[in-house]
């Protein structure tokens, strides 16, 4: 049997699922101050009189980081960076402890200018003396040639607790990006660390010893073992949870829009065949951005109790949240007082709800259910506006191939997925005003912990053959080996699947869930040195892809 | 926090699946490095950045610019649409006020591409600039444009192309003519005669470095621009006068073309030329992006980049003091030289023979056009190529006076079609093209 735990910023929720289906669900309310009791109580509840033993698989997604990073509550963290020529790297500064050193190493991952190894020492005594224990070392081009991260890492070793380096980060280029991801993984290590222990010992007090493994924001799984090197990538794994839910609903071969209404939010995501579209280089929330891989997701700031009022006759709903409905006994009219109104949700006291609707009816000059029927359908309006331009957008994303301008993929979705309390009113009539076939995804409110429980582990591995240097790298790996002037796409590819699969296996990937491999990326061009080929240099990168372990989806059916 | 000063629109599109050959200089990766950098920089990521997805040109686009001989598919391959198609999407950017400049990073380039084109010439087929150009006045009314070609060759497509148009000042700064392709782009080529001093050429000796070229935008380019008062600017950005390219003897460096980007201000830059692909076009292409943006460039410098040894001779120095002196006379006299060219009502006849080094084709070209002191003057072109078709294309300029519209269709009316494979009109004032 299988359990998923979702932390989410007001319910956790929790799954056991069989082979049988789901077993059991249990929702328990989040205590935002102590995260690790609501975790513990989950598993309490859920575990009941099971037997742990005939527990397979454990899969928990939190909020944990996303708070810190929303809080800003995070340790002192030191940042040694190393950008040679190109735009001032003090632009990207993360804070206090924030050092920009000499060292440059160019787009070919050719050293133009050493590492000055007194300078990184003086800095060294200066990050001791503030009490830094965690450091991150991120140079331009690492990914290229990560030489500089390594042996800054090496004079300061001795020093500190942990240091990160920015090439084990992502194969993908973006220096900045590099920084603040390296920078998030050192500063939320402590905490996830000193979380995950505490419920690992716990889960094993009650007998479940089994390996636990952590959602990431892509919507695969890690192991909590290599989890430590990487909790930057457990942000915004609560979004991913629901999205993965909807999975086993979605239609093979087609295209498919996931709508996750929640109270203040609506998420809206995409599926290619049943697998989610992902970031092109990582989460990005405003102006924070990373090299997290993610889902590729947007909110739009409407959900059900987004707050109604009426300025100069016109409607306007959220983006803010006063409390929930007055159905519920919320201050302001909301949209799910309109779905009581209209007599769909037969919940929460409906005098409340007429009574908001009421004087809104009364501003826009309507009666109580015409006003509703307006709330209701704007909301409609506003939620499938946002995901049509989203749609635009994905589609007019520049390429860089003829081939890929002429042949590329137009996402044109055919159907929705709808998640969220009021999923099975909002799919109806969504799919009568827009004629596309909407569904209220079954199970919809413990979706979030089906999602984990059923998400199998993710990874992505980049890789550059350079036939004229004679080597074929992929830094992210700590992985370089020498190769013959001969060495061929099909090798390179071999050798990508090679570095993907034991990178799976080590992240505690079942064996079994090794075959949804997918070229993301690959490139070739030759090398040319006064009109003569010198070599060529391949690129690839491969990926497992964000989908459900084997075996589980029909049980759900 | 870096933010953009100027809303700037990049269109970023390498053709990494297009070569002329393997080996040549405009093949598949010239723009991977510059790609890799400006990733690595995370460009895109900075607010007030807006990368556009390249558009497509028509058939229709490219035949308010060019003769395309036998027709647009048999000159042109997609990669051309599409590089075309670029700048169209920048032009769209910047004049539908999204944003303030743009700059179209594109290939294959087209500044050699003359308005008849038989096929490849310098390694283009079709002039991108002046499809935009064209595109620009059709589609947002605009009158007076100016282009200035910063590519190390001369840009001798662009010069033809708007040789008879006094609304489009086109100025060339190139490595001189008798050391460096095209051979072309002498001071004297001014414009036809009705349009005399709107075609300024400056050359510049081998070895002219930073200090040279921005002697010349400082003290030409700019007065020049100020007196014109282009609604728009164009730079043709070619980043062949670095010091490391390999085809041409030029000392430029990233800095100095950032800061002649920051000096000229350009509405939209489009790449052309520029084939030291991994030691310069990285460097100077985001020197062009920051300063475009108005951004701090000062840390853009190649790793081997040393003034020292770049610094210009004092001999190289008063060369092009003398032809900026040479240009700005010119320039000044250009009202004169108008006059003097030709009564009102005459026809001109040019002779020109052109080689199209890319495609090997020999053309010959005699042009008539008729004087006039109201417009740009209709002419026709009658262009025979070996191997290749004998055509005649007349063109009637989209400020055409009344008269000379007429005068465009008498030209083509009266054109025998025993003598030719095919007649083109290119009737600019109605944005029509036919052939007969």
């Amino acid at each position: 049997m299988i359990i998923g735990l979702d932390v989410g910023g007001t319910y956790t929720d929790v799954v056991l699922l069989s082979n049988k289906g789901i077993e059991k669900k249990v929702k328990v309310l989040t205590d935002p101050s102590n995260l690790f009791a609501s975790v513990l109580s989950g598993f309490t509840q859920i575990l009941g009189t099971t037997d742990p033993n005939a527990i397979e698989r454990v899969v928990i997604s939190t909020t944990l980081t996303t708070n810190a990073l929303v809080q800003q509550e995070m340790g002192p963290i030191g940042m040694i960076v190393s950008a040679g020529p190109g735009i001032n790297p003090n632009f990207f500064c993360t804070g206090e402890h924030y050092y920009a050193v000499s060292g440059s190493i160019n787009h070919r991952g050719r050293e133009k200018a050493p590492v000055n190894k007194m300078e990184i020492e003086e800095i060294a005594k200066k990050l001791k003396k503030a009490g830094v224990k965690y450091v991150g070392v991120v140079s331009k081009f690492s990914v290229r040639n990560p030489s500089h991260e390594i042996l800054i890492k090496r004079i300061l070793n001795r020093d500190f607790k942990k240091i990160f380096l920015g090439h084990h980060v992502s194969g993908n280029l973006n220096f900045p990006r590099r920084i603040a991801t390296t920078h998030l993984n050192a500063a939320v290590f402590d905490l996830h660390k000193s979380f995950f222990e505490a419920v690992k010992k716990s889960l094993a007090e009650k007998g479940l010893t089994i390996p636990i493994q952590i959602l990431k924001a892509d919507g695969g799984t890690m192991s909590l073992e290599s989890s430590m090197d990487f909790p930057g990538q457990t942000v915004l794994s609560g979004p991913a949870a629901s999205i993965m839910g909807a999975i086993p609903y979605a239609p093979a071969n087609q295209d498919a829009i996931v709508l996750d209404i929640g109270g203040t939010t609506t998420d809206i995501a995409f599926l290619v065949d049943k697998a989610p579209l992902l970031e092109p280089l990582g989460i990005q929330r405003g102006q924070y951005k990373s090299l997290i891989r993610s889902l590729r997701t947007d909110s739009k700031g409407i959900g059900g109790d987004s707050a109604l009022r009426v300025n100069q006759g016109e409607l306007s709903i959220g983006p803010d949240r006063q409390g929930p409905a007055m159905a519920f006994g919320g201050p302001v009219p909301t949209p799910t007082d309109a779905l009581v109104v209209l007599g769909l949700m037969d919940k929460g006291d409906p005098e409340k709800a007429k009574e908001g609707i009421h004087t809104i009816a009364g501003q826009l000059d309507l009666s109580d259910i015409d006003a509703a029927e307006y709330i209701f359908k704007r909301c409609c309006n506003i939620i499938l506006k946002k995901t049509f331009e989203m749609i635009d957008e994905l589609n007019s994303q520049p390429v860089y191939t003829v081939h890929d301008f002429l042949e590329g993929y137009k996402l044109s979705p055919r159907q929705i997925l709808m998640l969220g309390g009021p999923a099975k009113f909002f799919a109806k009539k969504i799919e009568a005003l827009y004629q596309i076939k909407t569904i209220a995804v079954p199970e919809s409110e413990v979706a979030n912990a089906i999602g984990a429980a059923l998400a199998r582990t993710t990874c992505e591995v980049s890789l550059i053959a350079d036939t004229e240097q004679g080597i074929v790298t992929a830094h992210e790996e700590d992985f370089a080996e020498p190769i013959s002037k001969t060495y061929s796409e099909d090798d390179l590819i071999e050798t990508a699947y090679t570095l993907l699969k034991e990178k799976a296996l080590n992240s505690g990937a079942n064996p079994e869930n090794l075959e949804e491999v997918e070229v993301v990326e690959f490139q070739k061009f030759n090398i040319v040195r006064n009109f003569s080929p010198r070599g060529k240099i391949y690129r690839a990168k491969i990926q497992l892809k964000p989908g459900l372990i084997k075996g589980f989806e029909t049980i759900l059916h | 926090m870096l933010k953009a000063l100027n809303k700037t629109g990049l269109v970023f599109f390498p053709a990494f699946d297009w070569a002329i050959d393997p080996t040549h200089p405009e093949r598949e990766e010239r723009l991977l490095y510059t790609q890799d950098q400006v990733l690595e920089e995370g460009i895109f990521d900075i607010p007030g950045i807006i990368e556009y997805k390249p558009d497509l040109v028509t058939a229709h686009d490219i035949q308010r610019t060019h003769f395309c001989v036998p027709d647009e598919p048999s000159v042109t391959t997609e990669s051309h649409l599409i590089s075309a198609g670029g700048a169209k999407a920048i032009a769209n950017a910047v004049m539908n006020k999204e944003v303030k400049t743009g700059f179209a990073l594109v290939r294959p380039p087209g500044h050699h591409s003359m308005r008849v084109s038989h096929g490849g010439r310098g390694f283009c087929h079709i002039n991108m600039e002046a499809i935009m150009v064209e595109y620009i006045r059709t589609q947002f009314g605009v009158k007076r444009i100016a282009i200035v070609d910063t590519d190390c060759h001369h840009g001798d497509g662009t010069n033809d192309i708007f040789w008879h148009d006094p609304d489009v000042l086109f100025i060339s700064l190139h490595q001189d003519g008798r050391t460096m392709y095209p051979g072309t782009g002498f001071p004297g080529e001014l414009g036809g005669p009705n349009a005399k001093g709107s075609n300024l050429n400056i050359p510049l000796p081998p070895g002219t470095s930073t200090e040279g070229y921005l002697y010349v935008i400082r003290n030409c380019v700019m007065p020049i621009l100020a007196e014109f008062k282009p609604d728009i600017v164009v730079n043709s950005a070619g980043q062949d006068n670095h010091y490391t390219d390999p085809l041409t003897n030029m000392n430029f460096s990233a800095q100095g073309y950032a800061k002649l980007t920051s000096l000229l201000k350009p509405d939209i830059a489009v790449l052309e030329g520029g084939y030291a692909i991994e030691g310069a076009l990285p460097y100077v292409n985001l020197g062009i992006i920051l300063a475009m943006a108005g951004l701090d460039y000062s840390g853009v410098v190649e790793p081997d980049y040393n003034p020292e040894k770049l610094k210009q001779s004092v001999s190289i120095t008063d060369k092009i003091k003398k032809t900026t002196d040479q240009i700005n006379a010119y320039w000044q006299q250009r009202h004169e030289l108008r006059e003097k060219s030709g009564k009102p009502g005459e026809l001109m006849i040019r002779h020109k023979e052109v080689f199209y080094d890319t495609d090997n084709i020999f053309e010959r070209q005699k042009e008539k056009i008729w004087i006039c002191r109201d417009c740009g003057g209709s002419f026709e072109i009658d262009s025979k190529a070996t191997p290749g078709n004998h055509i005649l294309g007349v063109h009637i300029p989209i400020n055409a006076c009344k008269a000379c519209q007429e005068k465009g269709y008498d030209f083509f009316e009266r054109a025998d079609r025993t003598k030719y494979d095919r007649i083109y009109l290119q009737d600019r004032p109605k944005d029509q093209y036919e052939i007969k």
